[in-house]
C-alpha cells in the first residue's frame, strides 16, 4: 500500500516536470530574444564575460567616483558606454532593438539611467541644436 | 476597586459598517490614481511650483503625523502619570496614533518626485538634517506603540505597560520636536527660522490629537451602541480646552515676538493683515474655528455636558489646525524669501511677490487618502482585535482623580 | 681667488639654484590644470565675482547657461527650471536701481546640504555644490532651506539631455558652476557669454589661488555677499551691492 503511494507521487511529480519543460519551451518563444549589435570593431573596456556579470557594478562605483569625486575616468564613463554602444542608425542605446533596452527587457530589469542621462552618443546629441 | 474592564472587537456587520469602509475604500483608491498621475506626468500638474513646493499633500501629512504623536496622550497619561480612569481607552490611543502616522507617512512617500527610491531613502542617511533623522523617529515609534500596545493586550505583560509607555512617551515628544524643527530648523525663510516651531509643534500635537481622539471614540461609541460615561469626557473636554487655549498662547507669542523685531515686521503684517487668504485663514481658521470657538464650547456653563458641544469643538479643532497647517507651510513658502533686504526685488523666477498658489485635485485627493487611510486601518483593527472597551462608566472610586 | 670673489661667486650659485628650484617648491600646491583622472582638490575653490555696474539689460548669462545645459522651458514660468536670473533690484529708500543674475552661491555652508535626508545634496572638495541625483529622491527640502531659491525641481519627464548634463523628472538640480567645463579648464557658460557678448561682468576662478584674477580683485576691491548676515560663505561674490 505504501509502496503504491510512493509510485504514484514519483509518477505525479514526473508528469509536472513534462509538462513545465514542455510549456517553458512553448514560452521561450513568446518573449524576443535581445539583440546585441556591436557595430564597431574592437574589444569592450572590460573582456565580454566580465561585463555581463559585472557592469551595473562598474557603473554604480564608476557614477560616485565621477560625481563626488571628480575622477572622470573616460574609459568607464557612461557616455563613453553610449557612444561605442550607440545603434548606428537610431544613435541610441534605447529603443526596441538598443543596446541597453534590448537586453534589460527580456530580463525584465528595468533601466534608471536614461531618466536623467542621455541614452544618446555625443555626436548625434551635438548635431541636433 | 473599580470593576474589571471588557474589550471587544466592533461588530462590523451593518450596512452603515460597510459603506463606511466603502467610502474610505474610495478615497484611497483615488489617492493612489492621484499619485500614480503625478509620478507618471510630474509634478506640473499640480499647484505646486519652484516658489511653493511642499502643497495640500504637505498639510494634510504633517497635521496627521502630528496628530498621531498627539492621540497618545491619552495612554500616557494612563500609563506614565497613573490616572487609571483613562486606562480603558488607552488601546484606542495607541490604535490611532499607528493609523494617523501611517496615513500620514503614505501620503509624504506618494509625494516624493522618486518614490520608487524609497529603498534609497532607507539605506542612505545624511544625519545632519532633521528629515533623516526623523525616518528612524517614525518608524521608530511605529514600532513602539505596537510594543505599547502588546504589552496592555497580553494579559503576562501587563506589568511592563508603564516602562514601555514612558518610552513612547518620550519617543514622541523627540519626534514631535522632530517634526516642528523641519521648519524651525530654515534660515531661508522668514515664516520660520525659529526655536519656537518645536515646542508649538508639540502643544499642537496635543490638541490635534485629543480632538482626534474624541472624535473617533464618539462615533465608536455612537456606531456601536457604547456606553461612555461622563465624568471622563468631560475631563478630557477640559483637557482639549487646555491645549487650545495653550495653541493660541503660541501663536501669539510667535507673531508678538516678530512684532517687536523691525526687521519682522513685512512678515507679520502678510499674516496677520495683507496675506489675502493667508490671513484669513489665519483668523478665522486658525484663531477664531481653531482656538476660540472650541473654547467657548468647551467652557461655557451651558454646553459643558453636551456631547454634541464636544464633538462640534473637536471638530473646530480639526478644521483650525488644517488651517494653522495650510498657514505655516504654504503661506510660509508663499511669502517672499528676502535676499535683498530694503529692496523691492523682480525677476522671472517671482522673486519679491507673493507666491500664487491654489490647491489642485490631485493635492487635494492625495491628501485626503491619507486621511481615509488612517480611518480604515482604525476601522479595520477595530473590527478584527478587541481596542474598544464594551463601556466605560463613570469609575466608582479612583484614588487619582480625588 | 679672494674670499669676497668666493663669496660672490657662492652667493650667486646659491641664487641661480633657488631659482631653477623655485618652480618645484610649489609641490604642496596645485598644478595649474587638474587632468580629468585627478580627483577634485580642497586646495581649489571655484568661486565667481560679479561686478552689478558693468551688468545691464542683456541676459545672455541665463540664455548661455540654459543652452549650455539643456534646460528647456515649457512655456509654464512658475514650474521651469531657472538655473540663474536676472534680478530687478530698487532700493526701497533711494529708488537706486540695479539689476544683477543670481544663481546657486555655491555656500561652504550651505543649507541645502545639512537639509538633505540622503545626502544627495553635496559639496565637492573643489567647492562647488551640486545634488547627486542617483540618489536624490526628490522630497524638495532642500528647496526649501535654500535661502537664494537657487534649487529647482524638475516638474515634467526631460528628453533632449545635453550628453554632459543629466537632468531628470522627480529631482531637484541648480546651477552646477558648469562642472563638466570646469573639470576640462574651461569657465562656466554664463561667464563666457558674459565676457564675450555682454557686459564682462562676470569673472570666474579659483579663490584659493593668490595669483588668479579673481583672488586679486577680490584682494583689492570692496565686494560683498548675499545675506552675508547668514554667515554661509558663498563662492559668488558681488561688487556695487549696498
Amino acid at each position: 500500500m505504501r509502496a503504491a503511494r510512493a509510485a504514484a507521487l514519483v509518477l505525479a511529480l514526473a508528469a509536472f516536470a513534462a509538462a513545465v519543460a514542455a510549456g517553458a519551451d512553448a514560452l521561450a518563444g513568446r518573449v524576443a530574444e535581445p539583440v546585441v549589435k556591436i557595430d564597431r570593431p574592437g574589444s569592450c573596456v572590460e573582456p565580454t564575460a566580465v561585463m555581463r556579470r559585472d557592469h551595473m557594478k562598474l557603473l554604480l562605483q564608476q557614477r560616485d567616483r565621477t560625481l563626488r569625486l571628480g575622477i572622470r575616468d573616460t574609459r568607464h564613463s557612461l557616455k563613453n558606454c553610449v557612444d561605442c554602444h550607440a545603434d548606428a542608425s537610431t544613435g541610441s542605446v534605447l529603443g526596441k532593438d538598443g543596446f541597453c533596452e534590448s537586453c534589460h527587457r527580456y530580463a525584465s530589469v528595468s533601466i534608471d539611467c536614461f531618466e536623467c542621462h542621455s541614452p544618446e552618443r555625443q555626436a548625434r546629441v551635438a548635431e541636433r541644436k | 476597586m473599580t470593576p474589571p474592564v471588557h474589550y471587544r472587537e466592533i461588530e462590523g456587520r451593518s450596512s452603515g459598517f460597510w459603506s463606511l469602509v466603502a467610502i474610505l475604500g474610495l478615497f484611497i483608491a483615488l489617492a493612489l490614481g492621484a499619485a500614480w498621475r503625478m509620478e507618471h506626468e510630474g509634478h506640473w500638474i499640480t499647484g505646486m511650483s519652484n516658489r511653493v513646493v511642499w502643497g495640500v499633500p504637505h498639510v494634510f501629512a504633517v497635521f496627521l503625523i502630528v496628530a498621531a504623536s498627539g492621540a497618545l496622550n491619552v495612554a500616557s497619561v494612563a500609563s506614565v502619570f497613573g490616572r487609571s480612569l483613562y486606562k480603558p481607552l488607552a488601546r484606542l490611543s495607541g490604535l490611532l496614533a499607528i493609523a494617523l502616522l501611517a496615513g500620514g507617512l503614505a501620503v509624504l512617500v506618494l509625494d516624493l518626485g522618486r518614490p520608487d527610491r524609497m529603498v534609497v531613502a532607507m539605506t542612505h542617511y545624511n544625519f545632519k538634517s532633521i528629515f533623516a533623522w526623523n525616518i528612524f523617529l517614525y518608524t521608530g515609534f511605529l514600532a513602539i506603540v505596537a510594543a505599547y500596545l502588546w504589552t496592555m493586550f497580553e494579559r503576562r505583560m501587563n506589568a511592563h505597560t508603564a516602562p514601555v509607555g514612558m518610552a513612547a512617551f518620550i519617543w514622541r515628544l523627540v519626534l514631535t520636536t522632530g517634526t516642528g524643527s523641519i521648519f524651525g530648523f530654515l534660515v531661508a525663510r522668514d515664516a520660520y527660522n525659529s526655536a519656537i516651531l518645536a515646542p508649538m509643534f508639540i502643544i499642537m500635537s496635543l490638541d490635534f490629537g485629543l480632538a482626534i481622539f474624541l472624535l473617533v471614540l464618539l462615533a465608536a461609541a455612537r456606531g456601536t451602541g457604547r456606553a461612555i460615561g461622563g465624568e471622563i469626557l468631560g475631563r478630557l473636554g477640559g483637557l482639549l480646552a487646555v491645549f487650545a487655549a495653550a495653541v493660541l498662547y503660541f501663536a501669539a507669542i510667535q507673531q508678538l515676538t516678530n512684532a517687536y523685531i523691525a526687521r519682522q515686521h513685512e512678515v507679520v503684517r502678510f499674516f496677520l493683515v495683507d496675506g489675502g487668504i493667508y490671513t484669513a485663514l489665519f483668523w478665522f481658521g486658525q484663531v477664531a474655528i481653531g482656538g476660540v470657538a472650541p473654547l467657548v464650547l468647551l467652557l461655557a456653563p451651558a454646553w459643558r455636558k453636551s456631547r454634541r458641544a464636544l464633538a462640534l469643538a473637536s471638530a473646530c479643532v480639526v478644521a483650525g489646525g488644517l488651517a494653522q497647517m495650510y498657514v505655516l507651510i504654504i503661506g510660509g513658502q508663499a511669502y517672499p524669501q528676502v535676499v535683498f533686504p530694503d529692496h523691492e526685488v523682480s525677476s522671472s523666477a517671482f522673486d519679491g511677490v507673493v507666491a500664487s498658489y491654489a490647491p489642485s485635485l490631485p493635492e487635494l485627493l492625495l491628501g485626503l487618502g491619507g486621511v481615509a487611510l488612517a480611518l480604515m486601518l482604525t476601522v479595520v483593527a477595530l473590527r478584527l482585535l478587541p481596542f474598544l472597551p464594551q463601556a466605560i462608566a463613570d469609575p466608582g472610586s479612583d484614588p487619582a482623580h480625588a | 681667488m679672494n674670499g669676497s670673489r668666493r663669496q660672490v661667486l657662492g652667493l650667486g650659485a646659491c641664487l641661480a639654484a633657488a631659482a631653477a628650484l623655485a618652480p618645484g617648491l610649489r609641490l604642496i600646491e596645485l598644478a595649474q590644470a587638474r587632468s580629468p583622472e585627478e580627483a577634485a582638490s580642497k586646495l581649489q575653490r571655484w568661486g565667481l565675482l560679479i561686478d552689478t555696474a558693468k551688468c545691464g539689460e542683456c541676459d545672455d548669462c541665463v540664455t548661455a547657461c540654459h543652452e549650455e545645459n539643456g534646460v528647456k522651458g515649457h512655456g509654464r514660468p512658475a514650474t521651469d527650471s531657472q538655473w540663474i536670473r536676472k534680478v530687478n533690484l530698487k532700493d526701497k529708500r533711494t529708488g537706486f536701481a540695479q539689476t544683477l543674475p543670481v544663481m546657486c552661491q555655491h555656500c561652504e555652508e550651505a543649507p541645502c546640504i545639512d537639509v538633505c535626508p540622503t545626502g544627495a545634496s553635496m559639496r565637492r572638495a573643489d567647492g562647488i555644490v551640486l545634488v547627486d541625483k542617483h540618489i536624490c529622491i526628490g522630497c524638495r527640502y532642500c528647496v526649501m532651506a535654500c535661502p537664494f531659491g537657487a534649487r529647482q525641481f524638475v516638474h515634467e519627464k526631460t528628453t533632449g539631455q545635453k550628453a554632459d548634463v543629466p537632468r531628470g523628472q522627480g529631482t531637484v538640480e541648480a546651477c552646477t558652476l558648469c562642472v563638466h567645463r570646469v573639470d576640462r579648464g574651461e569657465q562656466p557658460a554664463c561667464v563666457s557669454a558674459c565676457q564675450r557678448d555682454g557686459g564682462k561682468a562676470m569673472t570666474f576662478g579659483d579663490l584659493k589661488d593668490p595669483d588668479s584674477a579673481i583672488a586679486r580683485r577680490l584682494k583689492s576691491e570692496r565686494s560683498t555677499a548675499l545675506r552675508a548676515d547668514l554667515a554661509l560663505d558663498p563662492g559668488v561674490r558681488y561688487q556695487g551691492l549696498s
